[in-house]
C-alpha cells in the first residue's frame, strides 16, 4: 500500500497528490511515469511523474478527473492509501545541454514540465516554459514554474488574462522573430501536441511529444501502446513516452485514445458522483 | 469397480466437464476432475514401468510411477507429496501441460490403447490434497545465509523460488504487477486455470518463507546489478517472461479493434474484465471476432470472446496437424463452437474512417515441401484473396521476449531475438552469479519447459551458492 501524504485541488478538477513511495522516487527521472491502481478492482493507469523528492520517499503527479479510475484517485485525501503503484517506467528524457529549450504544456502537462524544466536548467539550458489554460482560474504551478524556468509565459484560449491563444502560439511567435530554439518540448492534450509538431516543423526545430496511450501492464508486455512513429511501430511504455513529434501518426493515435470510451461510459454512468465529461482528447487517463 | 481385474480391459476415464452450452455462459473451470473412484480406476491402468519412459518425458522428472502406484492404493495425500517433490505447481501442471507430448506420449500402454491419463491423475492428487486442507510444510534445513533474488513470479521464477527456499537459502521474488503468478495469472483463462489454484500454490511458497515484492520492476527500481552489488544478494535469477507481442506486420495492424492477445487477455484474467463494472477494467466485448494463430494462446483468446458473447474464428496459415495448441483445448474449442478456418492467411485488415475495424482480407494456403521445422510450409494460393467481414481481430501469434531487464543490463549476453543466452545444462548466463529461464531464454514456450529450466538453475545456482564453479556461456560465444 502506498500512502496519500498531501493532496491539493490547485486548480479546478486538478489535483496535486503527493504519494509516499520511496522505491520509485529512489529512481525517478524527468519524463517517466508510473502506474497505479487505487485499489484491487480499479484499473491499471498510467500517469506522468511531475516531481518526486528522494530523502521523504515521495512522487508528485497532477490529477484531473476524467472518468472512473481518476475519479476514484481524485476522491481520497492524505493519509488514504492506493493498493498499487509501479514505476518509473518509460525511457527518461534525454537532459543534455542543448542551449534554449522551449516546454510548452497545458492541462495535466503544466504539472509534468516541472520536473523536466529544474533538470533542463540543471544541465546549462535556457528554459522557456510556456504554459496554456482554457482560462486564467485554471492556471497553476506558476510560482514554482517561475522558479524553475528562466523565462515563464501564460497564454489563455479565452484571452482572459495575459497572451490570448495557444502555447505552442507563442512558440511559432518566437521562431517568426528569428529566435533560436534548439528543442521544443510539449506535453498536454493530443491535440495541442500535435499542433506543436505541426508548428515546429517548418523551423525545423527538434519537437518531442509526451504520448499516453492507454496501456494495461506498462511494463512491455500487453502492446496496447503502440504507436506508428514514421515507418515504425513502437511501443510508449517502453520505447517512450517521448517520441519526435514530425513523425508520429497522429490521426491513429487520436482514434486510439479513445477505443474505450464507449465502454468507459458504463463505468462512469454507475457512480453517483456526477463527473464533468470534458473533452476525450484532454484526458490524461484511459 | 474392484471387480476388473486386468488392467488393459479398463478403459481411459473420461474426466467429467462442463456442459459446453452451459459453460460458454460462464468463466468456470471446464473440466471438474477425476473423483476419488475414477482416480482410482485410472491408476490401476499403469503397469508401473521399472524404467519408466514418461519420467524421462517430464521436463521436471516427477516420479510418475510412484504416485500413479499411491493413487491404486488409495494414498492420495502421500501421492499429491510424492509429485511435489518434483514439482512445487503440480495442479497448475496437471491442468496445462501438453502431456500427448511429453508423459502420456510415451506411456507403454499408450503404444496399443489411450495413454494412462498421467496429467488428470497429477491433478486429481494436487486437488485432493489442497480441498482436504492438508498441504504440509516439509522441514526447511538450517539457514545458510545466502540471499537469492528472483525477477518475475511466474511460473519459472516460482519453481526456482520453491526450490531454493527448500534448499535453506532466503528467496525474495520480485514483480511488475500487482500479484505473482505471471502468465498463470495474466495469461491463462479462469476456465482452464482456475486463479484460486495460482492463489494456493503462491500462499504455499509464502509458507515455506518466500518474500514476496510487487509492484517492483527490476531494470527501474533495481538494476541486476545493484541487486548484487548493493542490495545484499548472492545469485539472481531472471524469468521476466514474454514481453512485447509479435504482429503480422500486414496493413491496417494498428486499426481499432485490433488487439495482441496479451492484451486481450491480460484484460480478461488479470484485471478481470469479465466481472466488470464490478471491476474498473472494461472488457473487450464484440461481435464477430477473429482470432490469429494455432497456439494455446489463440485457443485461449477464442475461448475467451466466446464467453464475451462473440462469434468467434480462428485463423491459422497450417492445417489442423500442424496446430501448437494442446488437443484438449482445440477440442473443448470446437465443442463450445468456435469456428476454424484453417490454410488461411490475413494479408490486411480493413478499417473506416474512424480506423475502426470492419473486415480482414485472407489468402488461401496449401502445404507445400516441408521447412525447417519439419512442417509441410503453407503456400499461398494465388488470387484466392477474400474479405472476412468482422469488428475485432486478435492476434496470437506468439512474443518477443520482455525488453526491460536486457535493456538496462549492458553486460547480459542476449541473442539477436532479445532472448538471454544461457548454458543449457545450468541455465548461467553471461553474468556470474546470474541464471535465467523460461520465455526470456526460449522465447514463446510452455508452461512447464519453464520449469524444467527453472529446476536446472536452481541446481547450478545452489552449486554456485556452495563456491563450486558454473558453466558460463560467456567464455563461448555463440
Amino acid at each position: 500500500m502506498f500512502e496519500i501524504t498531501k493532496k491539493r485541488e490547485v486548480a479546478p478538477n486538478v489535483h496535486e497528490i503527493v504519494i509516499h513511495a520511496p522505491a520509485v522516487a529512489k529512481k525517478a527521472r524527468p519524463g517517466q511515469f508510473i502506474i497505479l491502481m487505487v485499489d484491487e478492482k480499479s484499473e491499471r493507469v498510467p500517469y506522468t511523474l511531475c516531481d518526486w523528492d528522494r530523502e521523504a520517499g515521495t512522487v508528485t503527479l497532477v490529477v484531473q478527473e476524467v472518468g472512473q479510475s481518476s475519479r476514484k484517485l481524485v476522491l481520497l485525501r492524505a493519509g488514504d492509501q492506493v493498493a498499487h503503484l509501479v514505476g518509473p517506467l518509460g525511457v527518461p528524457l534525454e537532459i543534455e545541454r542543448f542551449g534554449t529549450v522551449a516546454l510548452a504544456a497545458g492541462c495535466y502537462g503544466i504539472g509534468a514540465i516541472l520536473g523536466i524544466a529544474r533538470a533542463m536548467k540543471a544541465a546549462g539550458n535556457r528554459v522557456i516554459a510556456i504554459v496554456e489554460a482554457d482560462s486564467h482560474y485554471l492556471h497553476y504551478f506558476r510560482a514554482e514554474l517561475e522558479a524553475a524556468a528562466d523565462e515563464f509565459i501564460q497564454t489563455t484560449i479565452d484571452g482572459s488574462e495575459n497572451i490570448k491563444g495557444h502555447s505552442i502560439d507563442v512558440v511559432k511567435r518566437k521562431l517568426e522573430n528569428g529566435e533560436s530554439l534548439d528543442r521544443v518540448i510539449a506535453v498536454g492534450c493530443l491535440f495541442m501536441m500535435m499542433l506543436a509538431g505541426n508548428v515546429t516543423k517548418p523551423f525545423g526545430v527538434k519537437t518531442l511529444v509526451a504520448l499516453n496511450p492507454i496501456m494495461l501492464d506498462g511494463t512491455g508486455m500487453c502492446g496496447a501502446c503502440r504507436v506508428a512513429v514514421g515507418e515504425q511501430t513502437l511501443f510508449a511504455c517502453v520505447d517512450g513516452p517521448f517520441f519526435d513529434a514530425h513523425q508520429v501518426d497522429w490521426s491513429e493515435l487520436r482514434d486510439r485514445r479513445v477505443a474505450y470510451s464507449d465502454d468507459e461510459i458504463q463505468a462512469v454512468a454507475r457512480t453517483d458522483v456526477a463527473a464533468p465529461r470534458r473533452e476525450r482528447a484532454h484526458a490524461r487517463t484511459a | 469397480m474392484a471387480t476388473v481385474t486386468k488392467k488393459k480391459e479398463i478403459p481411459r476415464q473420461p474426466m467429467p466437464e462442463q456442459d459446453p452450452e452451459d459453460r460458454v455462459g460462464n468463466f468456470d473451470e471446464v473440466p471438474y476432475g477425476f473423483t476419488e473412484e475414477l482416480a482410482t480406476l485410472e491408476a490401476q491402468r499403469c503397469i508401473l514401468c521399472k524404467n519408466a519412459k514418461c519420467v524421462a518425458a517430464c521436463p521436471v522428472n516427477i516420479d510418475i510411477p510412484g504416485f500413479v502406484a499411491l493413487i491404486q492404493q488409495g494414498k492420495f495425500l502421500e501421492a499429491a507429496r510424492r509429485i511435489k517433490q518434483d514439482n512445487a505447481l503440480p495442479a497448475v501442471c496437471g491442468r496445462v501441460c501438453p502431456q500427448e507430448e511429453q508423459c502420456e506420449g510415451s506411456c507403454v500402454i499408450g503404444i496399443k490403447h489411450a495413454p494412462v491419463a498421467i496429467g488428470r491423475l497429477e491433478r486429481f492428487a494436487a486437488d485432493y490434497e489442497r480441498r482436504m486442507g492438508a498441504v504440509t510444510i516439509p522441514e526447511i534445513p538450517p539457514k545458510t545465509g545466502k540471499r537469492v533474488a528472483v525477477v518475475g513470479a511466474g511460473p519459472a521464477g516460482l519453481t526456482v523460488a520453491g526450490d531454493m527456499i527448500l534448499k535453506g537459502h532466503e528467496v525474495t521474488v520480485f514483480e511488475a504487477l500487482q500479484g505473482p503468478g505471471g502468465v498463470l495469472m495474466y495469461g491463462i483463462p479462469e476456465f482452464r486455470l482456475p486463479k484460486e489454484i495460482v492463489r494456493a500454490e503462491v500462499d504455499y511458497l509464502k509458507q515455506l518463507g518466500v518474500e514476496f515484492v510487487m509492484d517492483y520492476v527490476v531494470g527501474r527500481n533495481s538494476t541486476i546489478r545493484e541487486l548484487l552489488d548493493e542490495e545484499g544478494y548472492h545469485t539472481v535469477f531472471i524469468g521476466t517472461g514474454a514481453g512485447l507481442p509479435s504482429f503480422m506486420e500486414v496493413p491496417g495492424e494498428n486499426l481499432i479493434g485490433v488487439y495482441s492477445a496479451n492484451e486481450y487477455l491480460t484484460r480478461a484474467n488479470l484485471m478481470k474484465a469479465y466481472l466488470f463494472p464490478e471491476y474498473d477494467t472494461p472488457p473487450i466485448r464484440r461481435q464477430r471476432v477473429a482470432v490469429i494463430g494455432g497456439g494455446n494462446v489463440a485457443m485461449d483468446s477464442a475461448r475467451t470472446a466466446l464467453r464475451l458473447g462473440g462469434d468467434v474464428t480462428v485463423v491459422y496459415r497450417r492445417a489442423r496437424e500442424q496446430m501448437p495448441a494442446r488437443a484438449e483445448e482445440v477440442h473443448h474449442a470446437e465443442q463450445e463452437g468456435v469456428k476454424f478456418m484453417l490454410l488461411n492467411n490475413p494479408t490486411r485488415v480493413v478499417g473506416d474512417q474512424h480506423h475502426r475495424v470492419v473486415g480482414m482480407e485472407c489468402i488461401r494456403m496449401e502445404l507445400g515441401e516441408p521447412d525447417d521445422s519439419g512442417r509441410r510450409r503453407p503456400v499461398a494460393v494465388k488470387g484466392s484473396e477474400f474479405v472476412m467481414d468482422l469488428d475485432t481481430v486478435i492476434v496470437a501469434i506468439g512474443n518477443k521476449p520482455n525488453p526491460l531487464v536486457p535493456r538496462t543490463t549492458p553486460e547480459l549476453k542476449t541473442t539477436k531475438w532479445g532472448t538471454v543466452v544461457a548454458d543449457a545444462k545450468t541455465m548461467a548466463t553471461s553474468i556470474p552469479g546470474v541464471f535465467a529461464g523460461g520465455d526470456i531464454v526460449s522465447g514463446a514456450a510452455t508452461v512447464i519447459l519453464a520449469m524444467g529450466q527453472a529446476r536446472l538453475a536452481a541446481r547450478a545456482m545452489d552449486a554456485y551458492l556452495h563456491g563450486d564453479s558454473v558453466a558460463n556461456p560467456a567464455a563461448d560465444s555463440p
